[in-house]
């Protein structure tokens, strides 16, 4: 079957034990997405690290289907504690290998790499991306906020 | 042993040769998002550009002519099928937009009130005002709330809906709290797409008739499934769309009261639907014509109504009780099965074809996913009636839907993927 290419035993892993699920009581900034054809939400938290500003911190709590799950869970492992370029990095290598244009880079995406067969399944591509973008979305909506933590649940 | 001739059925529908997903046989059960096409139908359409191609209600060549013949022949067919008059019956870009066209009509009338402007003989039962109230129910479609919801928003109007009961059910014992006197229109689904269950229309209009509001019908799952007749039904308007009655995208229609029609203002302007024009200001059209601004749809009509003759050759009760057939197999099979959930209700009185389920540990889209590499295709997700999903507390489902060109060894296949699914994931 085809399905193992896009389920391999790597996501499945991370969709049935994720990691870093859970929201923080206090962040920097907040967002919640959605895929809009699917249901498929993720509420993300940024927190600026207070001995270094620049290193953001990811709390997340979502629902959704395999995909979506497993690559929060894998972006928890790539970008906790990382700095907007890095991740930037990392969300833009991302969307390429899902475009195929770009082969997998596991320094840059660790088990992301794995989702590389999501590329073949265009109706998916959104689930693989629907953390990062959120990613994204949150850790500039931090460094735009004082160090301080601003927000609470 | 079924009603119809499945096998026979099939070979009119050249989709159903294709395989999918590295050579499986296509098992398609997504008709409730949009069926597929006869050859028939095909073929109307192509036909009308290869011989007849002009735009219709312009011009006096003979093509001209021809287009337009066709086209009015095609409204007289599609009406007929639900036997209605075929100058009742306005052609819309899909099911939506006749939704949008009688909700828009609201905001036309009130706005020209506002402005002290004379109002046609009826149009005053389209002026609301703050505090009026706009009922739909909890198992609309989208496209039967969202435009209410933007009606409200714009006219100050209230939105009320009638709840659903944990059995998929309307809760008709809210009818009497939910509509009052203040109640201007009531808009409601024949049959849910998402829980397959079929409204008690005479129930509701009743209800609706008693304080004068004006009722519309969304047929979308219904028309094109089961014999719908508009002197059975007394309600104002009935919206539904072609591309799910084996007819082409790009079409919808809109059946109206003739009285209700002849008081409205226009909703879309432009070509076509006009009486006379100067610089400064314009007559319009009587109905249809008044709502069909612009070229409009005549292949596509052509080809509809090629998708009623179809039908009518097999007979709509026919069709009703084939679907119905698949459905007892399908809910008997599926709730068969360990950790498998049906949403919607699981007896068989006033009962569609959607059959919406959750499997227990898998989200929709992966089962979605598994039924796809075997080369069944399902919808999942909210189907566009994210608050039905809400009421049942589930982020999706997965559905089946049926036609005319589905057996009971497509059902079989499903509860298989289903299983494999399950497998797969290892929920079970």
């Amino acid at each position: 079957m085809q399905l193992e290419q896009m389920y391999q035993e790597i996501i499945l892993d991370h969709y049935k034990h994720p990691h870093g699920k859970g929201l923080a009581d206090n962040f920097t900034a907040q967002v919640h997405h959605v895929n809009p054809t699917c249901g498929d939400e993720i509420t993300l938290q940024i927190t600026r690290d207070p001995a270094d500003g620049q290193k953001l911190l990811v709390s997340y709590q979502n629902q959704g289907c395999s995909i979506s799950q497993a690559s929060a869970s894998i972006l928890f492992d790539q970008l906790n504690g990382q700095t907007l370029p890095t991740g930037e990095l990392a969300v833009g290598h991302l969307v390429a290998m899902l475009q195929r244009m770009e082969e997998p880079n596991e320094e840059i995406l660790g088990d992301g790499i794995a989702l590389v067969g999501v590329a073949q399944y265009p109706a998916r591509v959104k689930c693989a991306l629907l953390a990062w973008m959120a990613w994204k979305d949150a850790a500039i909506q931090a460094l735009g906020q004082n160090q301080a933590t601003v927000g609470e649940k | 042993m079924s009603v119809l001739d499945v096998a026979a059925i099939r070979k009119d529908f050249p989709i159903l040769a294709r395989t999918v997903r590295d050579g499986k046989k296509l098992i398609y059960l997504d008709s409730g998002a949009t069926s597929q096409k006869p050859t028939s139908v095909l073929d109307a359409e192509r036909n009308f550009y290869e011989t007849h191609n002009a735009a219709v209600h312009r011009g006096a060549h003979q093509l001209a002519e021809e287009a337009t013949i066709a086209f009015e022949k095609a409204r007289q067919n599609i009406a007929a099928f639900i036997g209605a008059q075929a100058n009742d019956l306005i052609f819309t870009k899909n099911a939506t937009e006749a939704i949008n066209l009688i909700a828009y009509s609201f905001v036309n009338a009130t706005l020209k009130q506002l402005r002290g402007e004379a109002l046609p003989a009826g149009a005053e039962r389209f002026v609301l005002v703050e505090g009026d109230e706009v009922v739909v129910t909890e198992m609309e479609h989208h496209s039967n709330l969202v435009p209410w919801q933007e009606l409200c928003a714009k006219t100050g109007a209230v939105l009320k809906w009638i709840g659903l009961t944990d059995d998929g059910r309307l809760n008709y014992s809210d009818l009497t709290t939910v509509i009052t006197p203040r109640t201007k229109v009531v808009s409601f689904t024949h049959q849910s797409n998402l829980l397959g269950s079929i409204n008690d229309v005479a129930k509701i209009t009743a209800a609706a008739r008693a304080v004068d509001a004006i009722v519309v019908l969304d047929a979308c799952q219904s028309i094109p499934h089961m014999p719908v007749a508009v002197s059975e039904l007394d309600v104002d308007f009935i919206t539904w769309s072609g591309h799910k009655m084996l007819g082409p995208m790009g079409i919808g229609c809109l059946w109206g009261r003739s009285e209700l029609l002849a008081s409205l203002p226009p909703f879309i302007s432009g070509g076509s639907m006009i009486e006379t024009v100067t610089m400064e200001a314009s007559t319009f059209a009587p109905p249809p014509q008044r709502f069909e601004a612009g070229v409009p749809m005549a292949a596509q009509a052509v080809a509809l109504s090629a998708a009623v003759d179809y039908l009518q050759a097999i007979g709509m009760d026919k069709v009703a009780s084939h679907e119905h057939e698949l459905t007892k197999v399908a809910l008997a099979t599926l709730g068969d099965i360990d950790g498998v959930r049906i949403l919607g209700p699981t007896d068989f009185t006033d009962r569609g074809s959607a059959v919406s389920f959750v499997v227990e540990g898998i989200h929709p889209h992966d089962v979605g996913q598994v039924l796809d590499s075997l080369g069944i295709a399902v919808r999942v997700g909210h189907h566009c009636a994210w608050p039905v999903c809400r009421r049942y507390e589930v982020p999706a489902t997965t559905r089946a839907t049926f036609y005319v060109y589905n057996d009971l060894a497509d059902i079989h296949a499903l509860a298989d993927g289903i299983r494999q699914a399950q497998e797969f994931f290892g929920s079970n």
